[in-house]
C-alpha cells in the first residue's frame, strides 16, 4: 500500500546527497574544535616525556601563579579512584606515581586562554625516576619480564584450534612479517566543551564514535550518577577507530566541574598522535600447509600484537586477528595462537579492518608464496580455496548470505587494467609519460628509467557488527508528523555521524519505508538509549536496521488508525492530526561466547572483498606509484551507491598508506614523527583510480540485505599493493609499509625471535 | 602582535630596522607554522608580501628573481631556470606555492629547501638590502649550516641573480610520497654549455647545500669529449662514474626521513640519470 501519491525522492538505492557535504567543502561545517562559549576556559594537558617512569614529585606551585590559570589537577585532586578503558578499565585518569608511556597525562589545567595553560603545564615540575622501556612485545611476553600492570603483561591470548592442528602436508611455506604501527590521522583532532549544569552534573558536546560508552566511563571517574552527565554529538573531523576510546572527555568534564565554567579542550595535531590509540603494530610467524593440487591443508600462526601501555580494545583486536587467521578460505586444520601484549609503547586500540588487517597482510603473502611454490596463478590458488555459503572459518563458523569469494575473485581479475602504457625509457630527452604520474611524482626522478610494473591481488575478510555475545543494541525514534508545508518525518539515534554517512542512510531507509521526503535527523545525545559504536562496519547494518523496525511499527500503527477511522492511507494530512511516534530496540541475532579453542558462532556475519592492485616501481629510486586498484566487494545492498564508492576509495587509501608511506616511528616508546609533516598520508598523486565493482548478494537479517562496508577496502588492498611491488621488484617485502630501502636493498625485517607457528610466543627463543 | 603592511622596500627596511623585535612575513608558509609550534614568537611582523618590486623577473642578459616571487609564478614565467622550475613544481601543494616565496626559501636555508640547490648549482648571488645599503652574498657563501645564514636580522632579501645558464638543466627530489614531501635528498644539476662549466648540488645530504666539485671536473671532462653543445647522452659507465663521485660528496646521516646509505644510494641515481637526462637537452 502507499502512501505518497509521488515517488519519493533519495531512498534507498539512491545516492541521495549528504546533508553535510557541501558545508564541509565550503569549512562551514561546525567541528568539535570549533566549539565556543562567552566566556570558557581553555583546558590543556601534561604529559610525560619519558615511555616508562616513576613519579617522585609533581610541583604546581609556580605554575599555580601564572595568570589567568584558574585550576590544575593532578591525580590528587581527583574526586575517584576510577580507571578507564574500553575493554578493560586499566588506565589511570591521570597517572599515579608511574607512566607507562611517553604521552601519558599527568596533570590537566583550566585557564582563561589556552596560551596560559600551555605555560602552566610548562611551569609544573614533575621529578622522575627513569625505567628502562620494554618496548618489543615478545620480550614483554617472556617469563622475565617485569609485569607492567598486575597480573603480568598478557592483555590477551586466544587459541584457535581447528580440525587436526598437527596435520602434515606435501607443500609446506613459511613466512615472519611484520605490520608496523599505523595512526588513523583523522583530519580533526580531539575537541570538546564541557558545560557544568545547575543540578552539579555537566553536559559534554565531544567528537566521538560512541557516545554511551564514553558515558559509562566518564561518570564513573567524575563520581556522578549517569542521569547527571549528559553527551551531545559535536561535528566529527573523521574517526577510524581512534575515537572509540576515552582521550579528552573526562578531562573536560573535571576541568568544568571543578571551575564551575565551560571548559573547551582540543589537542593541536602533534598532541593528537599522543592522545590517542594507534594500529596494533604485529609480528606474525605463519606455515601454510596444502597438496600439490592446490588445496590447502593447515595454517598454522603465531600472531602477537603490540598493546602497548593500556588495553584498549586490544582484546577484540587479538580475537579478530586468531579468528581471521586464515583467510577468506577453507582450512580444514588450524592451530592460531593470538596474544596481546603490554608494553610501554603508545597504547594500540581499534582502527579500521582491526585485527583482521594485520592477518591479511600476513596471509595473502603466505598464498602468493603457496602459489610460487606450486608454480600456480595466485587467483586460481585463491580461487580453489575461497569460501562460499555453508563453508566453514577456522572457528567452525559457517559463512551465510554470502557472494562465493572465488566470484568476488574472478570479477576483480577481470575488471579493466589501466589503460596507460608501461612508461617506455627516455626516448630523445621526452618522458612518454607526464613524469607526475611516475614513480617520485612531483620529484622529476623519472622520466621512464628504472620502472618495472607489477600487479598482485589479495582477498581478506572479517567479521560486521559485535561479536562473542556482546549484547549488540541499537535505538531508533521515528516520529511522523503533520507540518504546514506537508509531512515529515524525525529520527532521533545516537548514532555518531563521523563521516561515513548514517545520516543519509538513516534518511533513505525513512524515505522508502515510509515515502516521505522530508527526514530531519536530530543530533544524537544521551536522551535515546546506546546505538552502539560507529565501528565495526556496523552502523548501516544496526542502526539502519534500527530505524526501519521503527518505521515498520509507525506504518503498522498508521494503518491501524486509518482503518479505525475509515480513511485511505494517504490521507496522510488528516490522519496525522497526532503525530505518530515509535521508539524500538534492535539487536542482532545473539552470538556465541568465546571457548577454549574459540570454535564457535562468535560472529554474526562476514564481509568480503577481493582486490587488485597495479604498481609501477622505480628500482632505482626504491619509490613506487599505485597505478590502480580495482575491487569486488560483496557490499549486500548498496543503500547509496556514491556512498559506498567513497568508502570503498576511502578505505583503500587508507590500505595504500599501510602498504607504502604510513607509519608511527617508534625508538624506545618514542614517537619520532608526530606530526603531518613526517607522518606521510597519500595526497591526490599517491591514490590511484579505483575501478569498484559493487556486488549485491543481500544478507538476509541486514536491512534491505545491507552489510557493513568500511572495514574490507581496508583489508585486503595493502597486501594487494604489496603483492604488485613483489611482482615488480622479486623483493620479499615482509613488511608494511615498504620502505624505498626495503625495494633498493631488499632488506627483511626480522623479530629477532625463533617462533614455531601455533607456539606460545611467551616460549619465544632469541633467533 | 602588531602587523605592518610595507608599501616598498625602503619602508620594510625601516620597519625591521627601528623595531629590533619584529621579523619579516613573506607568504607564512616556513614562519607560521613555528608560530604555531611555539618556537617562534615574534614581537611585530613587517609584511612584504604586496611589495611590487620583490615580485617581479627579469631576464635581460643575467636572471633576477624578486624575493617575493612564489612558486606559482615560477611555474607559469619563464625564470631562466627550468630547474628552478622543476624544483618549483616539487614544492608543497597549490596552496602552499601560491603563498611560499623563493625570498622565504632562501632566508630559511633549510638544507631541504628546494629552490636552494637550484640556486648553488646555477653559482647564483643573493641580494640583500637594509637601512646601511646593499650586499650582494654568492649563494656558495650564503648558508652557514642548517637553518643559519649571514643575513643579519634587519636585512631584507630582495633577489636572487644569475647568468643564464641554456636549456642543459635540471632537479630531482627524493621524498617517501609522490608530492607534498620534505626532500629525503635532492640534486640540482646545470650545465652551461656556453660557459663550459658543470654545476651540482645536493639537497637534504649535509647541513647546507652541498656542491660536488670532483663530480662537476668529472662532468665536464666527459662533455669535453662528447661536445657541449651537442644532443648526445654520455656513456652509462660515465653516467655511473659521475653518480659515484656526486654521492662521495654528500655527508647523509640517518635520520627520521630516510637512512644515511639509502640518501647515498639514491644521489648517484639521481645523478647518473641527471647527466644523461640534460646531455640530450638543446
Ligand atoms: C605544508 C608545507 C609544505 C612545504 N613544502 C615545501 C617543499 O616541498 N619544499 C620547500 O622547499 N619548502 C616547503 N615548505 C616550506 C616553505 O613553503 C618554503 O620554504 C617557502 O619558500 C617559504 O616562503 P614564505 O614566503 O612562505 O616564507 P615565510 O614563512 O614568510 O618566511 C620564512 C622566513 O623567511 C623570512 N623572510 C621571508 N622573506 C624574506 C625576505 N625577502 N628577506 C629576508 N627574510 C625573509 C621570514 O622572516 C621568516 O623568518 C613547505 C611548507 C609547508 C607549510
Amino acid at each position: 500500500m502507499t502512501l505518497a501519491r509521488t515517488r519519493v525522492r533519495g531512498g534507498v538505492g539512491e545516492s541521495a546527497p549528504r546533508p553535510d557535504g557541501v558545508p564541509k567543502v565550503r569549512g562551514e561545517f561546525p567541528y568539535a574544535s570549533d566549539l565556543y562559549l562567552e566566556g570558557m576556559l581553555f583546558g590543556h594537558t601534561l604529559r610525560s616525556p619519558h615511555p616508562h617512569a616513576l613519579i617522585r614529585a609533581v610541583d604546581v606551585t609556580a605554575a599555580r601563579e601564572i595568570s589567568g590559570v584558574r585550576v590544575i589537577l593532578t591525580e590528587r585532586d581527583l574526586p575517584t579512584r576510577e580507571r578507564f578503558g574500553l575493554m578493560k578499565r586499566d588506565q589511570p585518569v591521570l597517572a599515579e606515581g608511574r607512566v607507562r608511556y611517553a604521552g601519558e597525562a599527568i596533570a590537566i589545567i583550566a585557564a582563561d586562554e589556552a596560551d596560559q595553560a600551555r605555560a602552566a603545564a610548562k611551569a609544573i615540575v614533575v621529578e622522575y625516576e627513569i625505567l628502562p622501556p620494554m618496548s618489543d612485545p615478545i620480550a614483554a611476553l617472556g617469563p622475565d619480564a617485569p609485569a607492567l600492570h598486575e597480573g603480568g603483561n598478557v592483555i590477551d591470548d586466544v587459541l584457535v584450534v581447528h580440525g587436526d592442528p598437527d596435520a602434515q602436508a606435501e607443500v609446506v611455506v613459511q613466512g615472519e612479517y611484520e605490520v608496523a604501527m599505523q595512526d588513523q590521522a583523522a583530519l580533526g583532532p580531539e575537541a570538546g566543551l564541557a558545560i557544568p549544569t545547575a543540578d552539579g552534573g555537566v553536559t559534554l558536546h565531544i567528537a566521538t564514535q560512541w557516545l554511551h560508552e564514553d558515558l559509562g566511563q566518564i561518570a564513573p571517574a567524575l563520581g556522578l550518577p549517569n542521569e547527571q552527565v549528559r553527551l551531545v554529538l559535536a561535528g566529527v573531523g573523521g574517526a577510524f577507530g581512534a575515537r572509540e576510546d576515552v582521550t579528552l572527555q573526562i578531562h573536560a568534564c573535571l576541568l568544568a566541574l571543578a571551575t564551575k565554567r565551560p571548559v573547551r579542550m582540543s589537542y593541536g595535531r602533534e598532541e593528537s598522535f599522543y592522545g590517542h590509540v594507534h594500529r596494533h603494530p604485529a609480528r606474525l610467524f605463519y606455515e601454510h600447509g596444502a597438496r600439490r593440487d592446490g588445496t590447502l591443508v593447515y595454517v598454522r600462526a603465531t600472531i602477537v600484537l603490540d598493546g602497548g601501555a593500556y588495553a584498549s580494545s586490544t582484546s577484540a583486536v587479538v580475537a579478530n586477528a586468531g579468528c581471521f587467521a586464515a583467510g577468506p578460505y577453507r582450512v580444514p586444520n588450524a592451530r592460531v595462537r593470538s596474544v596481546g601484549a603490554y608494553t610501554t609503547n603508545p597504547p594500540a586500540g581499534a582502527m579500521r579492518g582491526f585485527g583482521a588487517v594485520q592477518a591479511c597482510f600476513a596471509y595473502e603473502a603466505q598464498m602468493d608464496k603457496l602459489a610460487a611454490a606450486l608454480d600456480m596463478d595466485p587467483v586460481v590458488l585463491r580461487a580453489r580455496n575461497a569460501v562460499e555459503d555453508g563453508d566453514r572459518i577456522i572457528t567452525s563458523q559457517p559463512v551465510e548470505g554470502s557472494e562465493p569469494v572465488a566470484n568476488l575473485l574472478r570479477r576483480c581479475a577481470a575488471l579493466p587494467m589501466p589503460a596507460d602504457e608501461v612508461a617506455h625509457p627516455l626516448r630523445a630527452g621526452r618522458p612518454s609519460r607526464d613524469p607526475l604520474l611516475l614513480p617520485g611524482g612531483a620529484g622529476n626522478l623519472t622520466h621512464g628509467e628504472g620502472i618495472r610494473r607489477g600487479t598482485g591481488f589479495a582477498a581478506g575478510f572479517k567479521n560486521v557488527c559485535y561479536s562473542h555475545g556482546f549484547d549488540d543494541v541499537s535505538h531508533a525514534r521515528v516520529r511522523l508528523e503533520r507540518t504546514d508545508s506537508g509531512i515529515r518525518a524525525r529520527v532521533h539515534t545516537a548514532a555518531a555521524e563521523v563521516g561515513q554517512g548514517i545520516v543519509t542512510v538513516c534518511q533513505q531507509i525513512v524515505r522508502t519505508a515510509l515515502e516521505v521526503e522530508e527526514v530531519i535527523v536530530e543530533t544524537p545525545d544521551t536522551t535515546i538509549g546506546s546505538a552502539g559504536s560507529s565501528s565495526a562496519s556496523r552502523q548501516t547494518w544496526m542502526t539502519g536496521g534500527a530505524v526501519l523496525a521503527a518505521c515498520r511499527e509507525v506504518r503498522a500503527a498508521l494503518e491501524e488508525r486509518a482503518l479505525a477511522r475509515g480513511r485511505a492511507m494517504d490521507e496522510l494530512a488528516a490522519l496525522l492530526d497526532e503525530p505518530i511516534e515509535r521508539s524500538v530496540a534492535w539487536r542482532h541475532r545473539p552470538t556465541e561466547k568465546r571457548d577454549g579453542h574459540t570454535q564457535n558462532h562468535g560472529h554474526v556475519a562476514f564481509l568480503f572483498a577481493a582486490h587488485r592492485a597495479t604498481v609501477d616501481v622505480d628500482l632505482g629510486t626504491g619509490l613506487v606509484k599505485v597505478v590502480q586498484v580495482a575491487t569486488s566487494q560483496d557490499v549486500g545492498k548498496a543503500i547509496n551507491p556514491q556512498a559506498v564508492v567513497g568508502q570503498l576509495e576511502g578505505g583503500i587509501a587508507q590500505g595504500l598508506g599501510l602498504a607504502v608511506m604510513e607509519e608511527v616511528l617508534l625508538r624506545d616508546g618514542q614517537v619520532r614523527n608526530a606530526s603531518f609533516t613526517d607522518y606521510l598520508l597519500p595526497t591526490i598523486l599517491d591514490m590511484p583510480p579505483v575501478v569498484c565493482d559493487l556486488v549485491e548478494h543481500p544478507h538476509p537479517d541486514a536491512p534491505y540485505g545491507a552489510k557493513g562496508v568500511g572495514e574490507p577496502p581496508t583489508i585486503s588492498s595493502t597486501p594487494a599493493i604489496v603483492a604488485a611491488i613483489r611482482a615488480a621488484t622479486g623483493r620479499e617485502l615482509n613488511r608494511v609499509p615498504v620502505r624505498p630501502d626495503d625495494i633498493v636493498f631488499g632488506t627483511v625485517a626480522r623479530s629477532g625471535w625463533r617462533i614455531v607457528p601455533g607456539s606460545d610466543p611467551a616460549m619465544a627463543a632469541r633467533a | 602582535m602588531a602587523v605592518h603592511v610595507a608599501r616598498d622596500v625602503d619602508d620594510a627596511t625601516r620597519a625591521v630596522a627601528v623595531d629590533e623585535r619584529a621579523e619579516l612575513i613573506a607568504g607564512g608558509t616556513d614562519l607560521m607554522v613555528e608560530i604555531n609550534f611555539g618556537r617562534r614568537r615574534p614581537g611585530a611582523l613587517v609584511a612584504i608580501d604586496r611589495v611590487q618590486e620583490l615580485r617581479g623577473i627579469s631576464r635581460s642578459g643575467r636572471v633576477r628573481v624578486g624575493a617575493g616571487v612564489t612558486y606559482t609564478q615560477l611555474l607559469a614565467d619563464d625564470a631562466g631556470s627550468a630547474a628552478l622550475r622543476e624544483a618549483s613544481r616539487s614544492v608543497g601543494s597549490p596552496q602552499i606555492r601560491n603563498a611560499g616565496t623563493i625570498g622565504g626559501n632562501i632566508a630559511t636555508s633549510s638544507p631541504a629547501g628546494d629552490a636552494l640547490p637550484v640556486l648553488a648549482a646555477l653559482e647564483a648571488t643573493i641580494v640583500v638590502r637594509s637601512v646601511r645599503g646593499e650586499r650582494r652574498v654568492p649563494f656558495a657563501e650564503w648558508m652557514t649550516g642548517p637553518k643559519r645564514n649571514g643575513r643579519a636580522r634587519d636585512e631584507i632579501i630582495v633577489a636572487a641573480e644569475w647568468e643564464s645558464a641554456g636549456p642543459k638543466q635540471t632537479f630531482m627530489k627524493v621524498g617517501t610520497r609522490n608530492a607534498m614531501v620534505i626532500a629525503v635528498a635532492s640534486l640540482a644539476l646545470v650545465v652551461d654549455a656556453s660557459r663550459r662549466r658543470v654545476g651540482v648540488a645536493l639537497g637534504s645530504c649535509g647541513p647546507t647545500i652541498l656542491r660536488a666539485d670532483r663530480a662537476q671536473s668529472f662532468a665536464a671532462g666527459v662533455l669535453d669529449e662528447l661536445g657541449w653543445e651537442r644532443q648526445a647522452a654520455p656513456t652509462e659507465t660515465a653516467c655511473a662514474e659521475f653518480g659515484a663521485l656526486v654521492a662521495s660528496a654528500a655527508r647523509p646521516i640517518d635520520d627520521v626521513r630516510g637512512t644515511a646509505a639509502y640518501r647515498s644510494h639514491v644521489l648517484s641515481v639521481m645523478a647518473a640519470r641527471a647527466l644523461a637526462r640534460v646531455a640530450v637537452l638543446g
